[in-house]
């Protein structure tokens, strides 16, 4: 039996998210990991930004900060650096990481700290009523699109490749398990990672798309979930708008600090002092 | 006078930023502050500090709030537009309480203005640029070893207050090189972060009213919670109005009840002078080469009141320092501190010399405007 509770604070729940809600088997994920990796809860901070994700900073029972919009990467820098052996947590949503965040987003995969980002994608902006976000499918209709979102949607795993992540992974609320499994993985590797977990907000966007209940939104979500293995085969038609899940980058290269301490500190004669 | 060195304002923020024991900054290039992130560069590794250069001007005051809560002196530096972009996350640090040092260079405005040419266009954004009600602590030296002093007291009070400093330079403090004599450490006091000897309770901002939060940094022990929403004595969001109102006023009341130890300020020749000029930073290095020149040359005798502490305003300072008599309020903008002299001095004459046009006030301007105003 994990010992999971000790990462839990008690006295703020109960949690404010909506019935049926995915950033609970998110939630039990990440405390799930804690206990299995055995961290000492005053050894973590946990961060976030703003929206339904934001708010999960207040529940762990850990150093916890809660942000801006789409600062929270900035903010997990500074304790960070000036903690280099605790462990930074961050989550963020699809607007909070993609949109308003997007340049921090870039930047700490590009940067490489030994901080772990977890994306929760619910593919609309949720605290706010329902407006259209960067992950939002094409055609979909939410307060801001009432016609249908004519514009194409990022994809957080191309993204943190190409920007330079050294760990990268994407599954779904549907897949506990397979989720569990990244996310300690994202969290014993050493570097920045970035996993994405994709969520349902059925009132905010189910609601509008003939999905208004978790389980036809749960369902189509399934629908759309390719493995990375059998995605390999597909051709890129066929891969439109389907959630591919798996671990996508897995790679070391040497973090920011081990350089800044290397390179930096002792050509300017700090090691010395 | 062995100690004597060629410094620019900007330099001297640097060296005193070291002497308070800063170490971490985060920061963004911008013009006419760079020389300050350059310099950090150069001296925090050597004191085992850290620096950064973070990706934009939010992240770069994200990331110093962060460096904060795990314990470290932190300080990042900007000019108009940087400061304000900062200002969303300069609002986490005032609710949340977490102390740093932002400078601000501050250049021709609006917008991207005149980036090479020294202003005080800021003064009010550093005052309300956040929004919502918040309490503000603003220091603007003048002189060389003013520069150096005033960030090492801008430090002292971030972390005895544990609230952000805004260390207000105008382009010429910044980048005008002079000789200086750099203080030892006899001649300053450091103030270091206060800890509870033991956390009986995680409602960490649980304080009388009037007081800064005394609490543990993070990984010190105590799941602590930081939070930009409006929070309770545990840090956790609220919105109930009870609760709110007595964080947000003591808040408020944390710089209202310190004032007499916050506010710095320096008068000169006042005592017989027959009118004081109201200016800081270069402007009362302006008026007072003016001032000297009157007296030299037998004219009227005049003095000068220099605030150091911008904000909050010295209120009761200024009035004991002026009487009845006249003022005339030099600032490098188109008015902006003489709206606050006019509200504390409702008795008096108030005159204001103002200038936007990228160049500073002579001088010789301010010995014109007191020859017009003795002639009128």
């Amino acid at each position: 039996m994990l010992d999971y509770e000790k990462y839990l604070r008690y006295r703020t729940f109960p949690v404010p998210w909506c019935p049926g809600c995915g950033i609970g088997t998110i939630f039990k994920a990440v405390v799930t990991a804690f206990a299995k990796l055995e961290w000492d809860p005053n050894d973590i901070a946990v961060v976030s930004g703003i929206g339904c994700s934001g708010r999960l900073s207040t529940y762990f029972n850990t150093n916890t900060l809660h942000t801006t919009h789409g600062r929270a990467l900035t903010f997990a820098t500074g304790i960070k650096l000036s903690n280099p052996d605790k462990h930074v947590v961050v989550f963020s949503g699809d607007g909070d990481a993609l949109a308003i965040g997007g340049n921090h987003f870039i930047h700490a995969c590009r940067r490489n700290l030994n901080i772990k980002l977890i994306v929760i994608n619910n593919n609309i902006y949720g605290m706010t009523g329902g407006q259209v976000s960067p992950t939002t499918p094409t055609g979909f209709v939410t307060t801001t699109t009432p016609y249908g979102n004519t514009e194409p949607h990022f994809d957080t795993v191309e993204l943190a490749k190409a920007a330079g992540a050294t760990y990268v992974a994407r599954e779904t609320v549907n897949r506990p398990r397979q989720m569990l499994k990244v996310i300690e993985k994202s969290f014993k590797h050493s570097g920045f990672s970035v996993v994405e977990i994709v969520s349902n907000c059925h009132i905010n966007l189910g609601r509008r798309n003939k999905l208004k209940h978790p389980l036809p939104m749960l369902k189509w979500i399934d629908e759309n979930t390719i493995p990375l293995s059998k995605a390999k085969d597909m051709s890129e038609e066929e891969l439109k708008f389907k959630y591919v899940v798996g671990e996508f980058v897995h790679r070391h290269r040497p973090d920011y600090l081990s350089l800044y301490e290397d390179l930096v500190v002792k050509k300017a004669g700090g090691d010395k002092k | 006078m062995n100690n004597v060195k060629i410094r620019s304002g900007n330099e001297l923020v640097v060296e005193g930023a070291i002497a308070a024991g800063c170490n971490f900054f985060a920061g963004y290039p911008i013009t006419p502050s760079s020389e300050i992130a350059e310099g950090m560069s150069r001296e925090l590794p050597k004191v085992h500090g850290i620096f950064i250069q973070m990706e934009d001007e939010l992240a770069s005051i994200g990331a110093v709030i962060g460096a904060s809560l795990g314990g470290k002196k932190v300080m990042t530096a900007t000019s108009g537009p940087g400061f304000s972009l900062k200002q969303e996350n300069l609002g986490v640090a005032l609710i949340a309480e977490v102390p740093l040092v932002i400078v601000n260079v501050m250049r021709g405005g609006p917008s991207t203005g005149l980036p090479t040419r020294g202003a005080q266009g800021d003064v009010m954004q550093a005052r309300w640029g956040t929004h919502g009600d918040h309490p503000v602590i603003a220091l603007a030296p003048a002189f060389p070893k003013e520069v150096f002093l005033t960030t090492i007291d801008a430090f002292n009070l971030a972390e005895k207050f544990m609230t952000p400093v805004i260390l207000l330079l105008d382009e010429l403090v910044g980048h005008s090189h002079e000789p200086v004599e750099l203080p030892g450490p006899d001649e300053y006091e450091i103030v270091n972060r206060k800890y509870p000897e033991k956390l009986e309770t995680l409602e960490i901002y649980k304080r009388e009213m009037g007081k800064p939060p005394l609490r543990p940094d993070f990984f010190m022990g105590y799941p602590i919670h930081i939070e930009s929403l409006e929070h309770n004595d545990y840090g956790y969001p609220t919105t109930n109005p009870e609760i709110v109102e007595v964080q947000q006023r003591r808040r408020l009341e944390k710089i209202e009840r310190h004032k007499d130890e916050i506010i710095r300020y320096k008068t000169h020749y006042t005592d017989d002078a027959e009118l004081v000029i109201f200016a800081f930073g270069s402007m009362a290095r302006s008026a007072l080469e003016a001032i000297e020149t009157l007296r030299k040359e037998g004219g009227p005798k005049i003095g000068l009141f220099q605030p150091i502490t911008i904000w909050p305003f010295p209120e009761e300072q200024l009035k004991k320092a002026v009487g009845e008599k006249d003022v005339l309020v030099v600032e490098l903008n188109w008015g902006q501190l003489v709206y606050e002299v006019e509200r504390v001095l409702k008795t008096n004459k108030i005159h204001s010399l103002l200038k936007m046009t990228g160049m500073p006030i002579r001088p010789d301007e301010i010995i014109e405007k007191i020859k017009e105003i003795k002639n009128a």
